[in-house]
């Protein structure tokens, strides 16, 4: 067991919903009508279409190819034609391309999808491109293309491997029924995550992470661990937001420091790698059971879903259809994608489900959703919350402003975006949309110069 | 319709209003013993006071031509803390006039709430010691007659020239003109009793006394492992109300002085729902009080024939602690979330300055008391505070805040 | 003598007091005055002139840190002397004059905000609630603000804001509005917007397309009643080759314009816009509403 640390700062989000929805075991959402892939689902280089209107697909074929070494292929997740090579909305607002794919219905699948393969034999390379090729990125969230992560260069090795089962988020639960209802599934992908780190024959040191408030999915996982003969130890962490945060994680654990953001540090730098159990089990689908990553398990939830869920959907659904079968109340609501604290809120339900999407969660609006922030009485509830140890009152009224080269003095890139700092605020300041500007205007400065200076090489 | 906005979707519900008016309901006890200890005019100088300061700053920002924000109620605490350092005799133009200073000069002239640079209730107050003296710096000090007990208390009037009032000097006066004073000469020393769980009989007493010891230490247990905040504020409060603070008219606030400074029982019970609701660090008031209870305690003395007033008197530390406005001060005043430091490491520096500057003041100085001044001398030092005290970035070396003052 | 204006110094009351005050006085006086003379920085005085030649709003239009900036590097790195914008054709005849050069002239340039796509005219697809700023409701992870069209304008003020003169007013529609009379063309503005909305034209330029959108036509019609639709009318209609439809939107060529306003005329959906009209129809020191609804739109 190890000696478990407390990071610093962290918040107990209130949270009605999670003891609902974790309850509620996997439903298999129905195949959507119509399949919009995006190309870029992942961090990293957009895909490549290799398919144009009108090519027939089956369910697992690769509608597109990594577009770079950080990038993943996309495969389709039903039969069917081709509709468009086109675009669609992501998450974060723009628009990205996508490959529309009208189901047929009948489901018919590349040769192998779904029969067990023996992956015993495959040494860590062989493990690392079988990743790629079936476009597997990190599920919890952030969508780094696994096998790169799994690629460390030769001067960082890793000696550790983190898997996050935490699901700080209040309301998701979808990690949780993943890990109680798939247990040996997630044990086997773990295995396979070991065995494409190991080092001169050595396997990383592993830890299975998971918050106190489910010892039933630790249990279970403990059990399948020991019964796969998987070398992992099963830790229950104390509950708070935001405990399955990489870098917060990592400290818990092993009492190493990430570097921050601003010094581009990674969890490989102190030779961590962090998965989330969600990509260890695709992972095990990938290459166990010859399914390219097509589907997810997300939670949908929220106090104007009528019946809410944790269900498994095709990536490419759009986020209409799954909720059509939920009872959403109508009137005035908010739709965020992921969880409460860090998920996007979206104006519009016709985006698809993609690999990172964790949640769907549908809110009824408060009564008056107030635009006027107070001003900062200092009181330094945020300052006490911030996991990252910067001092979010400053960056605040900073950003007011309109003082951004300022704002990256007082650490504003080192920023996670976590939300506790808001979440606590007595004057309701948008701290997290602060931060978010004053990134975004720094990010155009340094551009701005950038091309300014590349102007000026030119014209000399 | 959705509605679209940037996380997080969840909010702590706190709110700028909740936290005012959780001050103004921790400062009831310490209005209580106002009320009881000065009669009704204790009520009339705190109300004139708090709707002058709204008056005032309701008026001062539509002059501004910015939003009026009376409604947030931090008008209303600094009112209430100003009446609280003034005596229940003063004329109605001294809180009005005091409102002005405090919401004009101390708070809107800076920026409004968040901005100002001084505890504008401690401004308003020093300027008013010098704009009318004779009825905020008296010799002498009123109270409702001891011989009036319950109730009727409330009915008297200690204006001044009130038969109902009878006057001295505060403690900490007597014991600035003579150091050495015998106990029996400080005011509120009679009837003075040890904490009131020692008032049982000895074995009840200490079975008592050992009982809240554990709740202490059980509370303080929960709260590190398990943030049951509840149970540390309230084991330790009770604790230090039932097992520490000493019974008396000195320490109950039966003795001269300002409206709301003079009971340290009801003051410590309005700082622990303080702490409780985390509007105040408890780390802050702590290291005032103690570096003034210390230094007040080590630090030589003259007395009014000259002779040096060395060593240590338990007697003399107890009128320190609880005669004055420490407790005030420390829970209400220091505390005040705009004038104090983001940090908890800042806050002990904070506290440990104004806890020095109190101690030389009280000591040395022209002035029985030390509280304001020390209070408004650190607020000046807060900035220096915060730029030394910055937390690290998580996972480098850096601080948290640029090397250069800048920004 | 010394001794007589000692004796006297001492005999009128404060006589050693004024005394020394007064000969303190006069040492000072005469050391600063040798300082200055010895230290004296040698300043290139056309630097001062020029200065007193600009406007002095210290906007950074011309792109140097405030007009003395400016100056100096006109006088002293041979910065060309036509790029103040507030200063005009005024500022650059000075600056010239002060240089002893020819002035090549600056033009009189204005503002113009490319959308018409108020609030009423246009559909919107939620509500925003966040910070009252364009590119904050931009930025990712913010939604890309409430309007359905992703090119049009969000109607949050970052442009109004970010105006040194006063310039830019939001309008009753709730579009940015130009007071050309007051706009300087310091390019704060074109700046500011995250959708790249506004732009500067000579005001000899009366003719603008005031859609930005790349959306096609069938999006158009489904997001905004004034978008252009790439119908192409306008192009056939120019015989100036001065208007182009490229990637879906109508563009105008400045340089070939010659304000003949054919393309106004032909456009089915009013996205062209003559401002020639309202220009004249414009005078006095209040706008009228109507008459900057139009000017600039």
């Amino acid at each position: 067991m190890p000696n478990l640390l407390r990071f610093h700062g962290g918040v107990h989000p209130h949270d009605d919903e999670k003891p609902r929805t974790r309850g509620l075991p996997i439903e298999t959402a129905a195949a959507p009508a119509t399949a919009v892939l995006p190309l870029l689902q992942h961090i990293g280089a957009p895909s490549k279409p290799v398919v144009k209107k009108g090519d027939q697909v089956l369910r697992g074929q690769a509608v597109a190819e990594a577009g770079g070494f950080v990038s993943v292929p996309v495969h389709s997740p039903v039969s069917g034609k081709v509709a468009d090579v086109g675009k669609c909305l992501h998450p974060l607002g723009m628009s990205v391309d996508a490959v529309v794919i009208e189901n047929d219905g009948r489901d018919a699948s590349v040769p192998g999808f779904g029969e067990p393969v023996d992956a015993s034999s495959l040494d860590a390379k062989a493990i690392r491109d079988r990743i790629r090729d079936a476009g597997i990125c990190g599920m919890g969230g952030a969508g780094f293309p696994t096998h790169v992560k799994l690629s460390p260069p030769a001067d960082k090795p890793v000696d550790t491997l983190v898997v996050n089962g935490a699901e700080c988020e209040p309301a998701l639960s979808a990690d949780h029924r993943l890990m109680l209802e798939h247990a040996e599934g997630v044990a086997s992908g773990v295995r396979l995550l070991q065995r494409a780190l190991a080092r001169d024959g050595r396997l990383p040191k592993t830890f299975l992470a998971v918050e106190e408030n489910k010892p039933d999915a630790a249990a279970a996982m403990r059990s399948a661990c020991s019964k796969l003969s998987v070398d992992c130890e099963v830790v229950e962490l104390p509950v708070r937001y935001p405990q399955g945060a990489e870098k917060q994680l990592i400290y818990a654990l092993t009492g190493r420091k990430v570097p921050p953001q601003s010094e581009r540090g990674l969890p490989m730098d102190v030779s961590v790698v962090v998965q989330n159990v969600g990509t260890a089990f695709a992972v095990h689908e990938a290459l166990e059971r010859g399914k390219p990553l097509v589907e997810r398990v997300l939670t949908v939830a929220g106090d104007a879903v009528g019946r809410a869920a944790n269900v498994r959907a095709r990536i490419g659904t759009p986020i209409a259809e799954l909720l059509a079968a939920r009872d959403v109340s109508p009137g005035p609501t908010r739709l965020v994608l992921g969880g409460p604290m860090m998920g996007l809120a979206q104006f519009t339900d016709e985006l698809p489900v993609m690999k990172t999407t964790s949640g769907v969660l549908v809110e009824r609006r408060e009564e008056e959703e107030p635009d006027r922030f107070g001003p900062c009485i200092r009181c330094a509830r945020c300052v006490e919350a911030c996991p990252m140890q910067l001092v979010p009152t400053r960056l605040s009224v900073l950003a007011e402003a309109g003082l951004f080269d300022a704002m990256a003095e007082w650490g504003v890139v080192d920023c996670i975006e976590c939300g506790c700092c808001a979440y606590v605020c007595p004057a309701r300041r948008p701290i997290v949309h602060q931060v978010k500007l004053g990134k975004w205007m720094l990010g155009q400065a340094q551009k701005k110069a950038a091309a300014a200076a590349a102007a000026k090489g030119g014209a000399s | 319709m959705r509605v679209v906005r940037v996380s997080p979707h969840r909010s702590e519900g706190e709110s700028i209003p909740l936290i005012m008016w959780t001050v103004v309901l921790a400062l009831l006890p310490a209005f209580a013993v106002g009320l009881y200890v000065f009669g009704w005019r204790a009520a009339y100088v705190t109300v004139l006071s708090a709707a002058s300061c709204v008056g005032w700053e309701a008026l001062i920002q539509k002059l501004r031509g910015v939003r009026v924000t009376v409604a947030d109620g931090s008008a209303v605490v600094s009112g209430v803390l100003l009446a609280f350092v003034l005596p229940a005799s003063v004329s109605w133009y001294v809180p009005v006039v005091g409102a002005f200073v405090a919401m004009g000069i101390a708070k809107q002239a800076f920026g409004g709430l968040g901005a100002n640079f001084f505890n504008p209730a401690l401004v308003a107050r020093v300027f008013l010691q010098f704009a009318f003296p004779s009825q905020v710096n008296m010799p002498e000090w009123p109270i409702v007659a001891p011989q009036v007990t319950g109730l009727a208390r409330l009915a008297k009037s200690v204006a001044p020239g009130s038969p109902d009032a009878v006057t001295s000097a505060t403690p900490l006066a007597v014991l600035k003109a003579n150091p050495g004073a015998a106990w029996e000469a400080i005011p509120g020393s009679q009837p003075f009793g040890p904490p009131l769980a020692w008032l049982l009989p000895a074995g009840a007493a200490w079975a008592v006394f050992a009982l809240l010891v554990a709740f202490a230490a059980a509370g303080i247990y929960l709260e590190a492992t398990r943030g049951k905040r509840l149970a540390a504020v309230a084991g330790v409060g009770a604790l230090l109300l039932f097992g520490v603070v000493p019974t008396g008219d000195i320490s109950f606030g039966l003795v001269p002085g300002c409206i709301g400074e003079t009971s340290a029982w009801a003051l410590l019970l309005g700082g622990l729902a303080l702490v409780y609701y985390r509007c105040i660090n408890w780390r802050l008031p702590l290291a005032y009080i103690v570096t003034v209870a210390v230094l007040a305690s080590v630090l030589p003395t003259r007395a009014g024939d000259g002779s040096l007033v060395v060593g240590f008197s338990f007697e003399r530390t107890l009128v320190h602690v609880f005669g004055g406005g420490l407790f005030l001060g420390a829970f209400f005043m220091i505390t005040d979330m705009v004038t104090s430091p983001l940090t908890s490491k800042g806050q002990v520096a904070f506290g440990v300055i104004a806890g020095v500057m109190a101690a030389l003041i009280r000591l040395y100085a022209g002035y029985p008391e030390g509280v304001c001044y020390s209070i408004l001398l650190a607020n000046a030092t807060r900035p220096l505070v915060d730029r030394l005290t910055m937390p690290t970035v998580f996972g480098s070396r850096r601080r948290a805040a640029p090397a250069r003052p800048a920004g | 003598m010394t001794q007589g204006m000692l004796v006297f110094a001492a005999s009128v009351p404060y006589g050693p007091a004024i005394g020394l005050l007064a000969g303190l006085g006069v040492l000072f006086g005469v050391a600063l005055y040798i300082g200055s003379r010895k230290f004296a920085v040698k300043v290139d005085p056309r630097v001062d002139e020029i200065v007193e030649a600009l406007p002095n709003a210290n906007c950074g239009g011309c792109g140097f840190g405030g007009c003395r900036a400016y100056a100096e590097a006109v006088v002293l790195k041979g910065v060309a002397t036509n790029l103040c914008a507030p200063g005009g054709p005024a500022a650059s005849a000075a600056v010239a004059r002060i240089m002893g050069v020819a002035d090549v002239g600056a033009e009189m340039r204005v503002a113009v905000v490319h959308c018409q796509g108020a609030p009423a005219r246009s559909r919107s697809r939620g509500e925003y609630s966040g910070l009252r700023d364009c590119r904050a409701a931009v930025v990712p992870g913010a939604g890309g603000g409430a309007k359905s069209c992703a090119y049009g304008c969000l109607g949050y003020g970052t442009c109004v804001e970010a105006c040194p003169f006063g310039a830019m007013v939001m309008g009753p529609d709730g579009l940015p509005q130009v007071i050309e009379r007051l706009c300087t063309a310091c390019g704060r503005c074109v700046e500011a917007c995250p959708r790249s909305l506004i732009s500067l034209h000579s005001k000899k330029q009366a003719v603008f397309v005031l859609c930005r959108s790349h959306n096609k036509a069938k999006v158009v019609r489904e997001v905004c009643d004034v978008g252009c639709i790439a119908c192409r009318r306008c192009e056939k209609a120019c015989k100036h080759d001065a208007i182009h439809v490229k990637d879906n939107v109508a563009v105008i060529d400045d340089a070939k314009c010659t304000q003949c306003a054919e393309c106004v005329k032909v456009c089915p959906r009013g996205v062209i816009w003559d401002l020639s009209a309202a220009r004249a129809a414009y005078s006095g020191t209040r706008a009228p509403a109507e008459a900057t609804a139009q000017v600039g739109g």
